[in-house]
């Protein structure tokens, strides 16, 4: 005889985790598993529960994107094989590759990726999945637009390749998709041929927001790269623009290799900060410290890809400054009439008392036809804002509805309390995707948290 | 799903016709609500409370059949509503003050009020924890009592279900830690409702409405134990260290 003792369903299974985004905000728990195989993975998919099954990179989107309550959450990063082909100057790699992995292995060979975020702390199957934009996007384009191929493994549990031209259909609606249309398990993509690891920088400090938006206008087609950070305290609207492209390796002076490439994390942020420490105060005090150290007018400054494209790498986990309460980055696209909608927004989150030391301005240029790709052309504004503030869910409703008016919308890497309205509003390509994606996965295997509160 | 702001899309409430939770609802911003479901046994105050919320606004309400004194329909009924859905919020609601004298004269009426607020609390709580931690995500709200925090001899039957049903909260909120659901324990002081009407009121009576928003900021700001209004944690907190028989005066004089 064997006595069974009862088991309480409230105990913790092993293999389960809590998971939040980068704004740690709303965590649920799934099963996380580490694939090593693409049958692994197939596999999964095909046993799927009725919860449903979500592949996870590096968990740097701000919101619930990557979370799957109660379901199975693949955590992609062992699959991260890089090869290089200098021949076709593309670069093949498992979906888990970080760009910070890539950038280690390419850099030194001779080439860029074509797009990188604010971070390199993300995987390429994330990159495709929320289609991301860089520096670059008015000249570039965003990460979508540079894939060749890819694999995903669909909701039946097969692996399709899809490319802009085989199954087109379903090759846009993975690129921003959200990782709803499958698990993407390796992809093919053109690369940015380098003769230095370094970016000639210009930089100018301007005094109020018009300043900032003209020379925007003015001079960023004249550059590969170009983001502008505004100091969100100040009623002004002051920024400091930064813009470049890649040095010719005849530019540098020193004797090493002019391909080297060892960026430094040069701290960690405490495990613990309490809340109210990122307050209106210190804000200031580290935007007015920032915008007096940026030059008023530099040319031809070299700075290493690191520094130029992901300072924030330099301090890792510093989504902690915010505190336990957690923080939400609201990002808006809108076109170019609507750019007073910047000045706006400023104001009003001002008005709400929400610090935010990293606000950034930047333009887009031309969309792709992902149905459910951010970028399209105009200006965007992204703004750190602690998700406690009283308040600050009215403000940013109130801010939806200018932008919708407007044409503009929000990108669901960043969004984590957006409406279901806001969406069937402002993606009108939707119904298009969501055919799209029942065609690829018919038993709805593949959701997420985002999925869930948006009804996508 | 709840959102960063805290605010959920589908609620169920437990006590139905309850009008601290029926204020609860109504405080949460209406634009993401999609689902919201008031269970309780089928009474005017029900229908009146859907009609509140319908007139407000509020999308997809309705009621659900719901005896917190029979528990062993409590298993049916919760999975009846969840596996129609997420539930990402639950609000335990229903309770009764009961007659304090007259449950002294007849004990039977002690154990109505035991049975509704406690033993009907304990069944229910315990099914819903099992779907929020199946579902990984969703926060349960107790409604409790500051009567519970200090048992007074004016309303100990009642005071008692609350101590019972407030540490039965507290235990089901450290079983749950970690799991991606939770429960906050929110003490109202004296508030203005029909359970109440009639009463002396006690210093710091809120209304309904006044217990609500202090909800909806919980919820926004996570937070395990809402006081309502605020400042009667710090009240309850030095009754709690007064001895015995000091408190026998203090409580005597309040009634």
């Amino acid at each position: 005889m064997t006595i069974t003792e009862p088991v309480s369903p409230l105990q913790r299974v092993p293999g389960e985790q809590l998971l939040t985004g980068w704004g740690r905000t709303c965590p649920s728990l799934a099963r996380v598993v580490r694939p090593s195989s693409v049958d692994e993975i197939r596999n999964l998919v095909a046993h799927a529960g009725s919860r449903g099954v979500l592949a996870r990179g590096l968990g740097r989107s701000y919101g619930d994107a990557a979370q799957d309550s109660g379901g199975v959450v693949l955590d992609m990063t062992s699959m991260a094989d890089i090869t290089l082909d200098p021949t076709a100057g593309t670069v093949t790699c498992g979906a888990g590759a970080s760009i910070d992995q890539l950038l280690r292995t390419l850099v030194p060979a001779g080439y860029f990726v074509p797009v990188t975020p604010g971070t390199r702390m993300i995987t390429v199957g994330g990159a495709i999945a929320a289609d991301v934009h860089g520096k670059n996007h008015h000249v570039d384009g965003s990460f979508g637009a540079h894939v060749q191929n890819m694999d995903v493994v669909n909701g039946a549990g097969k692996v399709v390749t899809v490319s802009p031209k085989k199954k087109p259909d379903q090759f846009w609606a993975t690129v921003g998709g959200m990782g709803l249309t499958g698990v993407v398990t390796q992809a093919t993509f053109d690369l940015i041929p380098i003769t230095s690891s370094m970016i000639a920088v210009d930089t100018d400090r301007l005094p109020d927001l018009d300043a900032v938006m003209a020379s925007m206008v003015e001079h960023d087609a004249k550059y590969r790269y170009s983001v502008a950070w505004i100091d969100s305290v100040s009623s002004s609207g002051r920024g400091i623009i930064t813009r470049g492209d890649h040095a010719p390796a005849a530019l540098l002076t020193d004797a090493g290799d002019p391909l080297a490439y060892d960026p430094k994390i040069v701290a960690t942020a405490p495990a613990f900060i309490p809340s109210g420490l990122l307050n209106k105060l210190t804000v200031r005090a580290f935007n007015e410290a920032w915008f007096r150290k940026a030059p008023k007018h530099r040319v031809g400054e070299l700075q290493p890809i690191g520094e130029f494209f992901h300072p924030l790498d330099g301090v890792q986990e510093w989504n902690r400054v915010y505190g336990p309460g957690g923080f939400v980055q609201y990002q808006f696209v809108v076109p170019d009439a609507a750019g007073y909608l910047i000045a706006y927004a400023l104001r009003r989150l001002r008005e709400v008392g929400a610090p935010s030391f990293l606000t950034v301005l930047k333009r887009f240029g031309a969309a792709n036809p992902a149905p459910l790709s951010f970028p399209q052309p105009g200006w965007t504004l992204a703004a750190d804002v602690p998700a406690r503030i009283d308040g600050l869910g009215a403000v940013l409703d109130e801010l939806d509805e200018l932008v919708a008016g407007a044409g503009g919308r929000l990108y669901f890497a960043k969004d984590s309390r957006q409406s279901s309205a806001m969406v069937l509003r402002t993606y009108p390509q939707l119904d298009q995707w969501r055919s799209v994606r029942q065609s690829m996965d018919p038993r709805a295997v593949f959701t997420s948290d985002l999925a869930r509160r948006l009804g996508l | 799903m709840m959102d960063a702001m805290g605010a959920p899309q589908s609620v169920l409430v437990l006590g139905g016709s309850s009008e601290i939770a029926v204020a609860t609802v109504n405080a949460l911003p209406h634009s993401r609500l999609r689902r919201v479901l008031l269970a309780g046994r089928p009474s005017s105050a029900r229908h009146h409370a859907v009609e509140t919320l319908v007139a407000a606004g509020v999308a997809g309400v309705n009621s659900v059949d719901f005896d917190a004194t029979d528990t062993q329909t409590h298993q049916q009924v919760i999975d009846a509503v969840f596996d129609e859905g997420d539930i990402d919020l639950v609000i335990l609601a229903f309770g009764m003050l009961g007659d304090q004298a007259a449950a002294e004269a007849d004990p039977s009426l002690a154990v109505q009020v035991a049975t509704t607020n406690y033993t009907g609390a304990v069944s229910v709580g315990l099914h819903v924890a099992r779907r929020l931690r199946l579902q990984g995500h969703g926060t349960l709200v107790v409604i409790s009592s500051v009567a519970g925090d200090r048992v007074r001899r004016a309303n100990f039957v009642y005071g008692s279900t609350k101590a019972g049903l407030d540490a039965f909260a507290q235990g089901l909120g450290d079983a749950l830690h970690g799991s991606g659901a939770s429960v906050m324990v929110v003490r109202p002081g004296f508030v203005r409702t029909r359970m109440t009407a009639g009463m002396p009121e006690a210093p710091m009576t809120v209304d309904a409405t006044d217990v609500a928003t202090a909800i909806v900021s919980g919820l926004r700001k996570g937070k395990h134990t809402v006081y309502a209004p605020g400042p009667l944690r710090f009240v309850m907190a030095a009754m709690k260290t007064l001895p015995r028989p000091v408190f026998r005066k203090v409580a005597e004089r309040q009634g």
